[in-house]
């Protein structure tokens, strides 16, 4: 089969593609059993193969195009948060309200498999929290894609808002594939996962603008080496900012606060 | 762990250009960068086919290894592990070239079945 070949631009195209159909499977052929009837239709009736040039993330890139196009309408910046379950994101988030939410209007879409546990502990934080459940099917989607953050926008002010956080699915593979529509990507690491972490998610690690290296209180009580993470985030993502962090007891939030509110400056 | 709403997201692309023809075979390209497992690409698969004209559909998937270029040094590198370095001048200044794509290619289909009434 022909290379195929994605830039950093989106565009999509093909290198050497020596039209090698047969290759070790059953060639199209026609089976006969029109013969004597004709093809009325216009459209082909027996086997045949159909050759197709199509993204299979197109619709929920369609759909993100479609939802940055309504935050760019309404004038609001958007984040996208990943971590896995448990690095401390609706704890960061709930400090990160406390101290943005007088000086910025802040929506939270909230991605959680079930339950709104996670969504009430940021009432009363002055933000307008959307929650989504993604528990449908077959035990939960493990991220939140375009689609799904669509469905939360209408209960959410956009016009009134200055910024969107998106609370992603606890998980460090499935998120990191779908674009939401978001302005950054940011990930809380915390310092209890281990230094090799961004070499096992390398897709993650890769795809995020910040790390937040969140939990440093446990430091002084664990043998983890954060150079050596550094170093291991490095080989996959040279450019991505680290932000040191403990929203436990508020180091380096303020940081992580600057860091939010520059997102839109860099974008506006 | 996404492979099921992949899948689904396959099949509705599929179904799109074949309509009510049976469906045998669609060939993907996926990148070595994606995190898309061929078992359970497979698995999952056969549970979003269970019906209608792609049940029994077979997925074939054309593994595309990871491919940098090196913006200092211009050589071009398969990687084995996915640490982006240009292992010519070491330098971190890497373009992936290959390695990204998640596309359907090729879909083969059988004749349309004879329909009632005619």
């Amino acid at each position: 089969m022909g290379r195929f070949h994605r830039h950093d631009d989106g565009t999509v195209h093909e290198h050497d593609h020596p039209h090698d159909h047969a290759e070790g499977h059953e060639p199209p052929h026609d089976d006969g059993r029109s013969s004597g009837h004709g093809d009325h239709s216009g459209y082909g009736t027996g086997a045949a193969r159909i050759e197709v040039l199509e993204a299979i993330f197109g619709e929920n890139d369609r759909l993100a195009a479609a939802n940055r196009a309504d935050f760019d309408a309404a004038g609001v910046r958007v984040v996208n948060l990943m971590s896995s379950p448990g690095a401390g994101k609706t704890m960061l988030l709930r400090e990160t309200l406390r101290r943005l939410s007088p000086r910025l209007r802040i929506g939270i879409v909230e991605g959680d498999i079930e339950t709104s546990l996670d969504a009430d502990r940021l009432e009363g934080f002055g933000a307008a929290v959307a929650l989504v459940n993604t528990g449908n099917g077959f035990g939960g989607e493990c991220h939140l894609d375009a689609p799904m953050v669509r469905s939360a926008l209408p209960r959410l002010p956009l016009p009134d808002l200055d910024l969107v956080v998106i609370e992603n699915v606890g998980n460090l593979v499935c998120p990191a594939e779908f674009n939401v529509g978001e302005d950054a990507k940011a990930m809380v690491y915390a310092v209890t996962e281990g230094e090799e972490k961004p070499l096992k998610y390398p897709v993650m690690f890769r795809s995020v603008d910040v790390v937040v290296v969140n939990k440093i209180d446990l430091l002084p009580h664990l043998d983890v080496d954060l150079d050596l993470f550094e170093r291991h985030l490095r080989a996959v993502n040279p450019h991505a900012t680290t932000i040191r962090v403990s929203a436990r007891t508020g180091e380096g939030v303020d940081t992580w606060c600057d860091w939010l509110t520059g997102v839109g400056a860099a974008h506006g | 762990m996404h492979e099921l709403s992949v899948c689904t997201a396959i099949a509705d692309a599929v179904r799109q250009h074949t309509g009510d023809r049976p469906v045998r075979s669609v060939r993907l390209s996926v990148g070595y960068l994606r995190q898309l497992l061929p078992d359970s690409l497979e698995f999952c698969w056969s549970m979003v086919t269970d019906r209608g004209p792609l049940a029994g559909s077979e997925l074939i998937v054309d593994h595309i290894p990871a491919e940098v270029e090196c913006r200092e040094c211009g050589r071009r590198t398969v990687l084995d592990h996915p640490v982006l370095r240009c292992p010519g001048c070491s330098g971190n200044r890497v373009e992936v070239v290959a390695g990204e794509e998640c596309l359907i290619t090729s879909i083969d289909v059988g004749p349309v079945p004879a329909s009632e009434g005619e």
